[in-house]
């Protein structure tokens, strides 16, 4: 298939190349075989920039239309979401101008002043005012955005003790997740890598003897109440990690030696986010797609795929090794009813040992 | 060695040195040789770097399908034709490491600084014969070295090209940590080497063997940017070396420079006191600047082959050189944009955030100078030309999303995704690939006398282009979507199932594009010998490498060195009959330099 693939493609570009050598040929004023342009040279270059220029906005437009719902630049899940969607916006709408013009200055210059013999170019070598302009323009443009872009960073990722966040450690290693919540007392024990203990169970490294750790709850699936902050504190065992949440518009390395931390505050359950229409759509495509490879897979003899249902994801963005890319764990946003619920069920840290 | 580039310069030059076939191609201190063996040399490196692209563009496209290519091509890596998980990130590595240093580094600056410097300021050779012979044969021996890794037993370094411990430090976190790893960083130790003593040649040459007349607000700016790009590998490579130094030490002599923690595999490991975070400033320190020391020279490259095939001066010389000054001096206090979400003080994100910012503006006025240049120009769209319209096309479209980047907060959602990869692949890879592109159309004749097929150029140039935009613009938004880089397969996460289709439209660009570099290759490898003559000054240039003889001589011109008596940029000056005056020709009477 991927071969029979190849080999057209190969076969079409051999096509493609062998006429456009003849078109070349055919506008070349045969006498002249020398190798610098002439003026047809000039003329058929100058019509493709234009064929280009209109090849870039019709890539760009096909990409917004096509694939632009499919960034998650609505519908973030986070309290600071907006702000960074919002930055995210307009950043976009100023490349998105920026490029339109200037892209279309430079390939229609290239057409309109194509060169033709006898045609003499201007001299023209300097002139402060327009330096001044273009230098003047992008410092305004620039220090806008890096007002409003600083001080979304310091909100973000200031932590605002008075408002009381639930501690979540999330701990990362070749190639799984786990996470730990500090129990009753809101405060993580101890831990070292060097403390691990396999035939204990205490895979975390938890210091046993630390009065805060005996309530800690270690669990593999992520959940967290709606509404509340949550700063989480990353760790790693072995390399690093990236611990990446986009929906919630969140990341942070997690590195060996080292405790790193990042705070947000889930706005959306996981149920409402099921419910929205762009995620409803979103969902039934993908499941569209997978009824269709699920077809082919099952005339192979093969298993089909199962559903697909949304769930917000911690996903490691930061190469770690043969598995990095499935390196996952799922994240469940819920009311504060059922998260108590679900934390109850869960087992303490002492408790969990062998 | 410098006695040697003395004698020449007192017009001992009629009489060649008795040349053997060694020391003319292969041991060869002549810098016209030197050019063209860094070329080849950069050249078969950049085949390499491609097909590993190509296949792994294949794995994302339809994964864990067999293939024919990945049986031939892998063997033991690609059982029954399906690439393994390790193997694609080694593919990865090599090939951004490749194309990186060895073509864009090596391949672009080695040719073209070693070309062009003595050429063009009007000297005899380098200020160092000697050094610059070894400088190549050190690059030489580290792409031998590079190439050679990728048959170690365990694998090649698959950690990424930017090799941050502990994963590259482990064996036993990856197989290619182990032999593979250490492989790179020899190769990559000797490579700094080599150019380090390229660098210290190239800035002690511009300096001191300038000819009569050549002052440096005369130089033509492709020197200006070889001289810069110089001078930044000379402050930031020697870091790069000491973290790899370092690394060495942490791997074999067990140091804990980057290490700390650590709990792998069942069994804790000694390291103590370490840090990864600061093998990522090290890294980072050149890192950065290294995207610039790709980039200056081609935007050097790219302003001569602009001005001349405009037959118009390059609008704003001096806030050229302004600009290529004031990105040099910011490039090395960027480093930390790329370490936004690296655990590092949220504070210093924020100062990094703004020394990023302002190098745009740098970067935005050059776009607009060239931009300036080519109206009312009366533009000669030779080969050359149109590459360096693409590179404008691409460094602004590439720039434009570093404003994202750059910005703290938005770095947070989109950090090593493919957003990235979009982003540096236009901004620095395939710009600066137009740039070297461009370059070699340009100078083919001065290095080999002959011409390039015009024709097959311009087929290079058109698809290369459409196909340069269909792989990475699409890229942005599967980025935007949260796609990670760095994955041997996206199929784990129903989530991405509706980027499929993405990946397969980019990998057919990609594939195309990577096979029409077959046109370029055979329009380079016969026309060496096949090509037409070149005259002397084809493009009709004002610089001082087109008053060389075709033939090429040791010592590169005949008689005296000409004097230099105005800058490189009167194409169509008004006052003179020709649109184009050398930078031999002595002012008129009454004549204004009129140079800004
Ligand atoms: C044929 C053209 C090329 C294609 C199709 C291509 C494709 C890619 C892709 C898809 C990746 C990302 C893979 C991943 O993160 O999983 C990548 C990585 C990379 N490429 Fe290219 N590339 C091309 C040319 C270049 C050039 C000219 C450069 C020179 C700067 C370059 C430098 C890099 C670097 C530095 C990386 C990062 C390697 C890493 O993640 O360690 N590539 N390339
Ligand atoms: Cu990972
Ligand atoms: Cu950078």
């Amino acid at each position: 298939m991927t071969a029979l693939l190849t080999i057209i493609v190969l076969v079409f570009i051999l096509v493609a190349i062998w006429q456009m050598v003849k078109i070349f040929d055919l506008a070349q004023a045969k006498a002249d075989c020398d190798q610098v342009a002439t003026d047809k040279d000039n003329k058929i270059n100058a019509y493709l920039m234009m064929g280009f220029l209109a090849f870039i906005y019709i890539i760009t437009i096909v990409s917004i239309v096509k694939w632009g719902d499919l960034p998650l630049l609505s519908n973030s899940a986070s309290a600071h979401g907006p702000t960074i969607d919002n930055l995210m916006a307009i950043s976009l709408v100023i490349i998105f101008f920026v490029q339109t013009v200037t892209q279309f200055l430079l390939h229609y210059f290239a057409f309109k002043y194509k060169g033709e013999k006898g045609k003499k170019a201007l001299f023209f070598a300097d002139n402060n005012k327009l330096e001044a302009i273009w230098t003047i323009i992008p410092v305004i443009v620039l220090a806008g955005l890096i007002i409003y872009g600083l001080n979304t960073w310091v909100n973000i990722m200031g932590v605002d003790e008075s408002d009381d966040p639930m501690v979540v450690e999330l701990y990362a290693q070749q190639f799984n997740w786990t996470a730990r919540y500090g129990g009753q007392d809101n405060t993580l024990g101890k831990s070292n890598v060097r403390l691990i203990d396999i035939d204990r169970a205490n895979v975390l490294g938890i210091d046993e003897a630390d009065p805060n750790a005996q309530d800690d709850i270690i669990v593999k699936e992520l959940h967290l109440p709606v509404g509340k902050p949550v700063l989480f504190k990353m760790r790693s065992q072995d390399v690093l990690h990236s611990a990446y949440m986009p929906h919630f518009r969140a990341q942070m390395n997690c590195v060996p030696g080292m405790i790193t931390q990042f705070g947000f505050t889930p706005t959306v359950t996981s149920e409402e986010m099921r419910q929205n229409p762009d995620m409803v759509e979103k969902v039934a495509n993908i499941n569209r797609i997978r009824v269709e490879k699920s077809e082919a897979l099952v005339a192979k003899g093969e298993d089909a795929l199962d559903r697909y249902e949304f769930d917000y994801l911690l996903i490691c963005n930061k190469i770690c090794g043969k598995s990095h890319y499935n390196m996952q764990m799922k994240i469940v946003v819920e009311t504060q009813e059922e998260f108590d619920a679900w934390i109850k069920e869960q087992k303490e840290f002492k408790n969990s040992l062998n | 060695m410098s006695a040697h580039a003395d004698t020449h310069a007192h017009d001992d030059h009629g009489h060649h040195h008795k040349e053997t076939f060694m020391t003319k191609y292969i041991f060869s201190m002549d810098h016209k040789m030197i050019a063209k063996q860094y070329l080849i040399t950069g050249t078969i490196m950049g085949v390499i770097g491609i097909l590993m692209s190509m296949m792994f563009r294949m794995q994302i496209a339809w994964p864990e399908e067999p293939n024919v290519l990945f049986e031939a091509l892998l063997g033991k890596w690609a059982p029954e034709g399906v690439m393994d998980a390790d193997i694609y990130l080694a593919l990865v590595t090599i090939h951004g490491t490749i194309m990186v240093f060895f073509v864009l580094t090596a391949g672009l600056s080695g040719t073209f600084s070693n070309l062009l410097i003595p050429l063009q300021i009007g000297a005899r050779d380098m200020a160092s014969g000697f050094l610059n012979m070894v400088s190549y044969w050190l690059f030489f021996l580290s792409s031998i070295i590079m190439v050679i890794s990728l048959f170690v037993e365990a694998g090649p370094a698959a950690a990424g090209w930017t090799i941050y411990p502990p994963l590259s430090a482990l064996p036993m976190a990856q197989g290619g940590s182990g032999m593979g790893m250490t492989l790179w960083l020899v190769a990559m130790a000797i490579f700094i080497a080599s150019s380090l003593l390229g660098s210290l040649n190239y800035v002690v040459t511009v300096l001191n063997l300038r000819t009569k007349g050549m002052t440096m607000t005369r130089l033509p700016l492709t020197i200006w940017a070889f001289f810069i790009t110089a001078v930044i590998g000379i402050v930031s490579f020697p870091v790069l070396l000491s973290a790899a130094l370092l690394l060495i030490m942490d791997r074999s002599f067990g140091t804990s420079f980057f290490l700390s923690d650590i709990f792998i595999q069942g069994e804790v490991l000694h390291y103590h006191g370490g840090s990864p975070v600061l093998f990522e400033h090290l890294f980072w320190f050149l890192g950065h600047p290294e995207v610039y020391i790709v980039i200056l020279p081609a935007m050097g490259l790219v302003s001569e082959i602009m001005a001349s095939n405009s037959r118009k001066p390059i609008f704003g010389y001096r806030a050229m050189i302004a600009s290529i000054l004031a990105i040099a001096f910011l490039s090395t206090i960027v480093w930390g944009h790329h370490m936004f979400v690296s655990g590092m003080n949220p504070f210093l994100g924020s100062v990094f955030t703004f020394t990023t910012l302002l190098i745009a503006i740098p970067s935005a006025v050059k776009a607009f100078n060239w931009i300036t240049t080519i109206w009312k120009g009366n533009l000669q769209m030779n080969p050359a030309m149109l590459f360096s319209i693409g590179f404008v096309s691409t460094f602004i479209t590439g720039g434009l999303t570093g404003i994202i980047l750059g910005d703290s907060a938005l770095d947070i959602n989109v950090h090593d995704t493919y957003f990235v990869v979009a982003h540096f692949h236009l901004v620095m890879g395939i710009s600066a690939l137009y740039g070297m592109f461009a370059g070699i159309y340009h100078w083919y004749p001065k290095m080999f006398g002959r011409m390039l097929n015009k024709n097959l150029g311009y087929i290079h140039f058109w698809i290369t282009a459409v196909c340069a935009y269909g792989v990475f613009f699409p890229m942005h938004f599967i980025g935007m979507a949260g796609l990670p880089r760095r994955y041997y397969t996206n199929s784990n996460f129903p989530l991405f199932d509706d980027l499929a289709d993405v990946n397969v439209i980019i990998t057919v660009f990609a594939l195309v594009g990577g096979v029409v570099q077959i046109i370029y290759l055979y329009n380079f490898f016969i026309s060496i010998f096949y090509g037409k003559k070149a005259t002397q000054n084809p493009w009709k240039s004002t610089t001082l490498e087109w008053t060389t003889p075709v033939e090429h001589i040791h010592g590169n011109w005949p008689g005296e060195i000409p004097h230099v008596y105005r800058w490189a940029y009167d194409y169509s000056k008004p006052g003179h009959d020709v649109d184009f005056v050398p930078q031999n020709v002595p002012l008129k009477e009454g004549e204004e330099e009129l140079q800004h």
